[in-house]
């Protein structure tokens, strides 16, 4: 039997929902009936509309979504403006205030605190430079991933940039691929870095080359079915498809109708391409691809470059990320700049939005590491740009421990979390950076924070991967984490080892502190931490990890997913001021 | 009134006429042999799967895992609330729960 989901698609989804936004929100929050919410918090996705969790009725997150993370002159400061006059909270968070916007690991800006009644003015003031929410949540292509440095990397092979905006213009607002059966996540990579991460999404373009007609031509291998989610992590499987740059858009509606017309509609848990390749193998999903969803032959996979991938890879060599000053293939530099967790108050973002333009062409980019890049910075530029102080904190050579660090968004919103993440990841990357030494030569060390199976802040690719739980200590219920190691993308990707369960998450500072002491003592030469847990198994992994409190302070250890808002004086859910009307007001409940 | 009992957001909650009312991330005590061996089983219920209403009682099918032993199972039938006049009265995860068997057989 199709989904409740599945049946409030049917009666209206797509485009169409534009139009009750804007209805609702020149009505109020109070006009959308009570017996419907459900059905219009679903529908609302599809315009990046996400309903905040219990305790914070009415507010809603905004996500944009720029194909490949990259936002053109005038866009970051547009969105930082709205940022500054939308997105304040009834709050403070402690670390960050109030006034902040998200950069996410799918290379989009996530603002929370949003009011229904605003949304028009929001969606019109994007538009007017560029920009769109459109299907940056819901059941339909979700925002397309890829270089963030496309058009400008000395690593580039073939232009992803161009690929992902023409699939961007070709699948968004497209009525035939808007009503998908669960999310659909492309990326594109063109570069012998694997920036792109194609291994974790449902459809992945990445560089090739192949013999065709006597000619040596560029193009992508195709893979399909990867995803990281509940407890299930697949890479994406290689359907040994082979597709030029003008091919490329046709094979990827053949997926996504393929996707559309096969996927699972009756179990949401089911529904995602991953299991529709388990399910079909493979071979099965291109015979299905060429006998219905292509009108020409598809090639054969072609030579591909994964052996030079080092993004996210954790060994030793190569470039793990974007952060640095790297030149362009135009003699200008791009700047890439740590945001940790991901998170710029605006007061910061003006000043970077103020950089840009003024040392360099005025855009910014954004990395599946929740970071940014200033691009086409002329080299008599850089070293004013990089004088100016808010690049103290958003470094291009920041500490290890604060580089490698990624959190979603956790209990302060998300209602999918177990655990705080932000703050708490914040704290772990300022303890460790003043409290453990990495061991020689170690340069690069990714922990990545996720509240929950989501696993939206890529727990498993990681070299210390941590997922929210929950434990009892001293009898009462805290906040925990799983502890898995080993993860990473290249040319041989590896999900991480669950070695340790259900960590106080107090304790696992003073865990990660004794395992790279360990790691340090038995490692083998100048052996990386990955390949160090390949080599032995997950008794021994386990036995290297000693959880333990230290002076590391946790403020987050309650539940935190039972209060309004984490860091809130009283926090208690009946002191939520949610739902509320435009101007903030608590909106009386009818009890 | 009919009641809307539903999972929402991925099996994150049970939403009841429109309104999120349990959520996974809490942690429930489990009468012995209801889950595992565990006396009583503190369960922290990572997601929802599906709703039911037995009588006035609501109940869930759900994934959890125990935070003792480490069991991670199914839990068919676990009672988190009750309907009372339209209106839900959500159980205390932390108070002992009972497992709810089909057909009224419950204890």
């Amino acid at each position: 039997m199709p989904t409740d989901v599945e049946h409030w698609k049917d009666e209206l989804y797509g485009t169409e929902i534009r139009a009750e936004i804007e209805r609702f929100a020149e009505e109020g929050w109070e006009s959308i009936p009570e017996d419907e919410r459900d059905a219009w918090f679903e529908r609302f996705k599809w315009f990046g509309l996400y309903h905040q969790r219990a305790g914070q009725e009415s507010y809603f997150m905004l996500r944009i979504g720029p194909p490949s993370g990259v936002l053109k002159p005038g866009q970051f400061r547009r969105i930082v403006e709205i940022a500054d006059e939308f997105s304040r909270g009834p709050a403070e968070n402690p670390e960050f205030g109030n006034g902040w916007l998200d950069v996410t690991t799918r290379q989009a800006i996530q603002l929370h605190w949003i009011r229904l009644e605003d949304v028009p003015e929001l969606f019109d003031r994007l538009e007017d430079v560029g920009l769109s929410t459109v299907q940056a949540c819901g059941d339909s292509w979700r925002n397309i991933v890829g270089c963030p440095v496309a058009g400008k990397d000395k690593h580039e092979h073939v232009d992803a940039g161009a690929l992902a905006t023409e699939l961007n213009e070709t699948f968004k607002q497209n009525e035939a691929h808007s009503n998908l059966p669960r999310k659909w996540k492309v990326s594109v990579t063109g570069c012998d870095e694997g920036c792109g991460q194609g291994d974790i999404n449902d459809l992945s373009f990445e560089p090739a080359e192949k013999e065709l007609n006597g000619e040596t031509v560029t193009g992508y291998n195709v893979r399909v079915g990867g995803g990281l989610s509940r407890n299930e992590p697949r890479f994406a499987r290689n359907i040994d498809v082979f597709a030029t740059p003008e091919q490329a858009v046709d094979v990827a509606g053949g997926l996504s109708a393929l996707f559309r017309d096969h996927g699972d509609r009756e179990n949401r848990y089911n529904a995602r391409m991953k299991f529709l390749v388990d399910e079909w193998g493979p071979e099965n999903v291109r015979e299905t691809l060429q006998a219905d969803y292509v009108d020409f032959e598809l090639e054969t996979a072609g030579d591909d470059l994964r052996e030079s991938y080092s993004y996210n890879a954790g060994d030793a060599d190569g470039k793990h990320d974007h952060v640095g000053v790297h030149e362009q293939v135009d003699g200008k530099y791009y700047v890439g700049l740590n945001v940790l967790v991901g998170r710029i108050g605006v007061n910061d973002a003006y000043e970077i939005a103020d950089a840009a333009e003024a040392y360099a062409s005025g855009e910014v980019r954004l990395t599946q590491r929740q970071n940014i890049i200033l691009t086409d910075v002329p080299e008599e530029n850089l070293d004013a740009l990089l004088a100016e102080p808010v690049f103290e904190e958003y470094s291009p050579d920041p500490h290890p421990f604060q580089r490698g660090s990624i959190a979603c968004t956790g209990t302060e919103f998300c209602s999918l979390s177990i655990v705080e993440t932000k703050n708490r990841q914040v704290r772990y990357a300022r303890w460790l950076k003043e409290n453990v030494d990495l061991p020689d030569g170690v340069e690069n060390f990714h922990i990545h924070l996720s509240g929950c199976t989501a696993s939206c802040a890529q727990p498993q690719i990681a070299d210390v991967s941590l997922r929210g739980m929950k434990t009892r200590k001293n009898g009462e219920p805290v906040e925990a984490l799983d502890i898995g190691l080993g993860g990473g993308l290249g040319e041989n990707p590896q999900f991480a080892s669950w070695v340790a369960e259900r960590i106080p998450a107090d304790e696992v500072p003073g865990a990660i502190a004794t395992l790279l002491e360990n790691f340090a003592a038995a490692r083998d030469g100048s052996e990386s931490f990955r390949e160090f847990v390949l080599e032995r198994d997950d008794e021994e992994l386990a036995d290297l990890i000693e959880p333990e409190e230290t002076d590391y302070d946790d403020p987050y250890m309650h539940n935190t997913k039972r209060t309004w808002y984490p860091y809130a004086e009283d926090d208690d859910l009946e002191a939520s001021p949610a739902p509320a009307r435009a101007d903030g007001t608590p909106i009386p409940s009818d009890d | 009134m009919s009641i809307a009992l539903r999972t929402l957001d991925d099996g994150a909650w049970i939403s009841i006429n429109d309104s999120r009312q349990v959520s996974v991330s809490d942690v429930w005590s489990l009468t012995t042999g209801a889950f595992c061996d565990c006396s009583p089983a503190y369960v922290l219920l990572e997601a929802f799967v599906d709703v039911d209403i037995d009588g006035s009682i609501v109940v869930v099918h759900a994934v959890g895992q125990c935070l003792e032993c480490g069991t991670r199972d199914s839990i068919e039938r676990l009672p988190v609330g009750r309907i009372v006049n339209d209106d839900f009265y959500p159980y205390d995860p932390e108070g002992v729960q009972w497992l709810v068997e089909p057909d009224g057989e419950r204890p």
